[in-house]
């Protein structure tokens, strides 16, 4: 089906593909394995014309392509489902499976429209609604819409991009299903992925890279487990965190019957209690957008209670705006680095202090002397690799951006911090470092509230385990108690029948 | 848009042209890009001075002559440059956060308005000079900080687009000044007050020419000193001050910058009021400094020449100041050749190319060829 | 009364076009995620341009058609700086502001001198014309009111109801989706920019060669910042569009209509307040689309003002 030659393709400063080869067959369900920014991607979407390759040749169904733009991709058969739904909001499903479909006429007809997708929708086994708006979608849904949409444009070739990264094990289980069915059917499917419990049970043929290179393309059948992780990492390691055992303190945080609103006016965060110790890691375990961000920001001062008090230290802070939240020593790592964490154009020294400024003692005038002397210390301390503390923080590397923003929250007085996604896109070294960080603050004594996609971070890290699910708590585990089946369930707003009581 | 990883291609015949972002652009490739695309821009303008039958080349000897060739023109460039570089300051500041405050004309005339409000009734003939021009100057900034305050506080408050909102005030301060000046303070209906008492007047170089014959004849005031002064205040401000850091963030990423702690609504009034202020200030120095009255046309439109400078200086206010002072001239020497709208096509002409030329300064434009892999 | 209001809202409906034509291009400009601040600009070389065209010609439908494509080429010039060169469409967009004020004083200022030219001719619709109240208010005016009445169902139809329409929704919410699906994004937002600016051509032409038949320098005096604000009040919807032009059309033209009562031309200082009438209009019709839920369900094109080049890499 898939032909690819020694195709390299370079961005300022990283050599994203390094002359790679990949040979796909009709017919089968092929994954794409490697750690985040190991350059799947970036073939996947030369693959499907996003990206023109810097070199190299690449054959589809025998004819030698060269796609100028992702049209001429779907034309030759290729369509891509993104990480990053490529949906309009504002239209409906219908509207988008239809977009930039040249058969339709001038004039739009929207019953016919409607007619012709759910027609689609019910063909390929993929349950659509038609005239619903794309917002209103769950992410499973909206997942549907984008399959669906490549399949109305004859995609014989179907790349997905990390596509259980949003979805509950339920909903990723049913996705596996529709996957084989249109295997069966004829389609080729080709998926990027990194994490091995997937590739293991769906795919047919395994490709492993790192570092922008090909390690190796093998029949699952012939591998094991332990071989794929070793092609991937190189090194057999995964997580290697010991958690100390320490002597829990007193309560420091106690969230009660919180209720957030979402920046659509929609309940978040729904009658949410939480309570969080000294020397403590709880972790929050849920698919991503079940108000992980919303109750962040109204612990951090960020977002609006509509019900519900907080109390730190056994004073009430209740409706503390961001500026108090700081300075009573909630430390927030956002999960949002670039938008939230850091003023990009601002050099590094004044992202360390980007809030610290205001204790200088200088009345209202900036402590210069103090800014430099402290940010030549930070970057030391936590190794930020850097051109000097000028630099302007859009020039760091993810895991150096992180640095940054863990070095600022963790060099005040905190006493509870609220870490999200902390690891999210670092490489392996990186998440180690962060892990060492965050049990470092639990031993000094720092309450952490630890909300993470990735359930074996969360597994690994925490003293206590939350499942959080359309805003609320669906079960708190204790660490021995917290196994990933379990936990899964909840995610997905099930509650097992051992805990039902 | 994110920064220095943007790289893109622009299809140009079959060459394909790569563009790199450079890291932190030199002060040198600043100036020598600057340079020639002023160069570019005098071109250009004179193509259509051309074409509407002038002869560029008059015209722009007569403009300098005008502007910087004598003692005379150097004074009323000067002259032109106070309200020029207070104006572009209080813009530079708020375009320092991503407040498009489009409206320094209307904070202008609000400023003369109010400055001369005080001139005409509040100001005792007896009243010592100085404090007449403090009260004056006051009241000038105070009737311009309104008028930057409600945009600002319409922003923060609602999110009404500031550009829409400084812009339209523009229009009605200045219906309320021609109400003023047409109705209850004027004159016999010509559109002006009456002259104001010479305590209310900013001294001139001339009347020092009993100490110093050379200064005889200059008509140049003593706002002049605010220059120096609005630029070290403001230097101060941005680049000193913990408040003047909140405006960096703000300006640079505001999620950032309420993730921090900074209250963005108080910033964004307080921005506004000062952006006013120094706008406001503009109109009291041309009433009190040069007319002594005020009239209907009492800015040629500084406010709107204020954008171009602040944006030219890159809202550096030394920068913003020395530009301020080339459009002094510029001004001068279009009214020595008695169109203003070669002032203004000139204006429009180089902000635009500098505009497009901004591209030369941020990234390098490279062939865009395979590259030997490593 | 009624005689008061019908005249009120006829003169409305006249005055209106030109700012309805500059606001319906500005809408599809934005609809398209291009922010373009230059319509003043613009409508200043429209209305200096048809003036004179039809001055030298006598024509002053070849007057309307030149102002078109002046416009356009405006527009253009905003297209290449703000999308093919990546400048802030904001800084940009002013800049062919000051540019179009210049360039028109510069070039018109011959034209200041010339005191009539042919106008578009006024053209009662026979029979409807005629119907009280409604007749003088919908049905007695010049040509370029009745192709604004056209416009706007056509704009309507063409976002709303066409292939192209759904295209040029999904390049301003989201390009990189439209851009998959194969839509060239940029060739469609530079050919919106231009379409843009040819409509402000057209409204300033309307202002020059149908309601105030002059050339002077400013002759827009605001009408496009104006027209730039009722981009925001109609929630990027046309027909919404139409009735914030025609009432800022209505307020512009009352100091005049006003003079028609004794104890208004008695006081002649009450123009100077009913002439900031239209502008704290636009202001005020800003505030009421911001405040609570209306601005949510109105919202901006997600992707209005920025750039959008498909190699930004996700850091």
């Amino acid at each position: 089906m898939v032909e690819m030659r020694g195709i390299s393709k370079r961005f300022p400063g990283v050599l994203a593909n390094d002359r790679v080869d990949l040979d796909v067959a009709a017919g089968s369900i092929h994954a794409l394995l490697g750690e985040n920014g190991a350059g799947k991607s970036t073939l996947m979407h030369i693959l499907s014309g996003l990206y023109r390759p810097d070199s190299g040749t690449m054959k589809v169904e025998d004819r030698t392509v060269s796609f100028a733009s992702p049209l001429d991709a779907i034309r030759a058969g290729v369509g891509m489902v993104h990480q990053h739904f490529m949906l309009v909001e504002t239209q409906t499903v219908a509207e988008n499976v239809v977009l930039g479909d040249r058969r339709l006429g001038f004039r739009m007809d929207p019953s016919a429209i409607r007619d012709t997708v759910a027609g689609l929708g019910r063909e390929s086994g993929l349950d659509i609604d038609p005239d619903a708006l794309i917002w209103q979608l769950s992410v499973g849904e909206r997942q549907r819409v984008e399959i669906v949409k490549m399949l109305h444009r004859g995609a014989r070739l179907l790349i997905l991009d990390e596509p259980t990264a949003v979805l509950t094990p339920q909903e990723a289980d049913t996705l596996f299903d529709r996957m084989r069915g249109m295997a069966r059917a004829g389609r080729t499917l080709l998926f990027i992925s990194h994490k091995l419990n997937e590739v293991m049970e769906l795919a047919e043929t395994v490709t492993v890279m790192r570092q922008g290179r090909v390690v190796d393309t093998v029949p699952k059948a012939q591998v094991s487990h332990r071989e794929l992780v070793r092609m991937m990492v190189g090194s057999p390691v995964l997580f290697d965190v010991t958690v100390p055992p320490v002597q829990q303190g007193r309560k420091l945080l106690s969230l009660r019957s919180l209720r957030v609103e979402n920046d659509r006016g929609h309940t978040a965060v729904d009658n949410l209690s939480l309570d969080l110790h000294q020397r403590e890691i709880l972790g929050v375990a849920g698919v991503a957008g079940n108000g992980q961000r919303e109750l962040a920001e109204a612990i951090t001062g960020l977002r609006k209670l509509q019900a519900g008090t907080i109390e730190l230290d056994g004073f009430d802070v209740t409706g503390s705006n961001q500026r108090r939240m700081i300075d009573l020593g909630i430390s927030w790592v956002p999960q949002d680095r670039q938008h939230t964490g850091t003023a990009p154009n601002l050099s590094i020294q004044e992202n360390f202090d980007l809030k610290h400024y205001r204790s200088a003692r200088r009345g209202p005038f900036l402590d210069r002397a103090g800014q430099s002397r402290r940010a030549a210390a930070l970057l030391a301390k936590y190794r930020v690799a850097a051109a000097g503390r000028h630099q302007p923080v859009r020039l760091l590397s993810g895991g150096n951006l992180q640095k940054v923003i863990l070095a600022r929250e963790l060099s005040t007085e905190l006493r509870v911090l609220v870490a999200e996604s902390p690891t999210r896109g670092l490489d392996v070294g990186a998440i180690q470092n962060v892990h060492e960080l965050l049990m470092e603050q639990r031993s000094r004594g720092v309450a952490i509230l630890l909300l993470s996609e990735d359930l074996q971070e969360v597994l690994s890290l925490s003293d206590r385990v939350a499942v959080i699910h359309s805003g609320r708590i669906m079960g708190i585990l204790p660490r021995a108690r917290a196994e990933a089946d379990t936990i899964g369930m909840l995610m997905a707003g099930v509650v097992p029948e051992d805990m039902a009581t | 848009m994110t920064g220095s990883t943007a790289s893109g291609t622009m299809p140009s015949g079959r060459l394909r042209l790569r563009l790199e972002a450079r890291d932190q652009p030199g002060l040198l490739t600043h100036l020598a890009v600057s340079l020639l695309l002023l160069v570019a821009a005098l071109l250009l303008a004179g193509v259509v001075m051309t074409v509407a039958g002038g002869n560029p080349l008059d015209v722009y000897r007569s403009m300098f002559g005008a502007g910087f060739g004598s003692k005379w023109g150097l004074n009323d460039t000067l002259v032109k440059m106070v309200p020029l570089t207070l104006a572009s300051l209080g813009v530079a500041l708020a375009f320092r956060m991503k407040m498009w405050n489009i409206g320094a004309e209307g904070q202008l005339l609000m400023g003369a308005l109010a400055a001369s409000g005080i001139a005409l009734f509040a100001v005792p003939p007896d009243m010592p000079q100085w404090l007449a021009l403090v009260l004056m100057a006051a009241a000038g900034a105070a009737g311009g900080a309104v008028w930057g305050i409600v945009p600002g506080w319409l922003r923060a408050q609602f999110g009404v687009n500031e550009i829409i909102s400084t812009l339209m005030l523009n229009y009605v301060a200045l219906s309320i000044v021609q109400f003023f000046v047409y109705g209850p303070w004027g004159e016999r209906g010509f559109g002006l007050t009456p002259m104001f008492e010479r305590n209310t007047w900013l001294p001139r170089l001339t009347e020092y020419a009993d100490q110093w014959s050379a200064l005889r004849g200059l008509t140049l005031h003593l706002g002049i000193l605010a220059v120096p002064v609005a630029i070290v205040f403001l230097a101060i401000l941005l680049n000193r001050t913990k408040f003047g850091f909140e405006i960096a963030m703000v300006g640079d990423n505001p999620d950032a910058a309420r993730y921090a702690g900074v209250r963005l609504r108080r910033t964004m009034i307080i921005v506004m009021a000062l952006s006013g202020a120094l706008a406001g200030l503009a109109g009291m120095n041309e009433v009190s400094g040069v007319v002594h009255r005020l009239l209907e046309h009492i800015s040629p439109g500084y406010g709107y020449t204020a954008i171009i400078v602040a944006w030219l200086g890159r809202f550096n206010p030394l920068a913003v100041a020395v530009v301020a002072f080339l459009f002094g001239g510029l001004i001068v020497g279009a009214d020595e050749i008695q169109s203003a709208g070669i002032s203004s096509l000139l204006q429009g002409v180089i902000l635009f190319v500098m505009v497009s030329g901004n591209l030369l300064i941020r990234y390098r434009i490279r062939l865009r060829e395979p590259e030997t892999l490593a | 009364m009624i005689a008061f209001l019908t005249a009120v809202l006829a003169s409305g409906v006249r005055t209106g076009t030109s700012v309805l034509f500059a606001t319906l291009g500005e809408l599809f400009t934005e609809r398209a995620g291009v922010l373009n601040l230059g319509v003043e600009g613009m409508m200043l070389m429209g209305a200096m341009t048809g003036f004179g065209v039809t001055w030298l010609t006598g024509n002053p439908w070849l007057g309307i058609l030149a102002a078109m494509v002046v416009g356009g080429m405006m527009a253009l010039l905003h297209a290449f700086v703000a999308l093919v060169l990546r400048a802030e469409q904001v800084v940009s967009g002013l800049a062919l502001t000051f540019l179009g004020s210049g360039l028109s004083a510069v070039l018109g200022s011959p034209l200041v001198e010339v005191r009539q030219v042919d106008r578009i001719p006024t053209w009662p619709v026979p029979f409807l014309s005629q119907i009280p109240v409604l007749g003088p208010i919908l049905f007695d005016h010049n040509f370029l009111v009745y192709i604004g009445f056209l416009l706007v169902p056509l704009c309507w139809f063409w976002i709303y109801r066409t292939r192209q329409g759904l295209e040029l929704r999904a390049i301003g919410e989201n390009p990189a989706a439209a851009d998959v699906q194969g839509i060239k994004v940029m060739r469609q937002r530079i050919l919106y920019v231009a379409f843009g600016g040819v409509l402000a051509g057209l409204g300033g032409a309307t202002l020059s060669l149908a309601l105030t038949p002059t050339w002077v320098e400013g002759l827009i005096s605001g009408q496009g910042w104006v027209a730039v604000g009722l981009v925001i009040f109609a929630g990027w919807d046309p027909i919404r569009a139409m009735f914030g032009s025609y009432l800022f059309g209505a307020l512009r033209r009352l100091p005049i209509d006003l003079q028609n009562f004794a104890r208004f031309r008695a006081n002649p200082s009450i123009g100077y307040f009913t002439g900031m009438l239209p502008y704290l209009f636009t202001i005020v019709a800003l505030l009421t689309v911001s405040i609570g839920d209306i601005g949510r369900r109105w919202g901006a094109p997600a992707a209005l003002g920025r750039a959008y080049v498909r190699e930004d890499r996700d850091a």
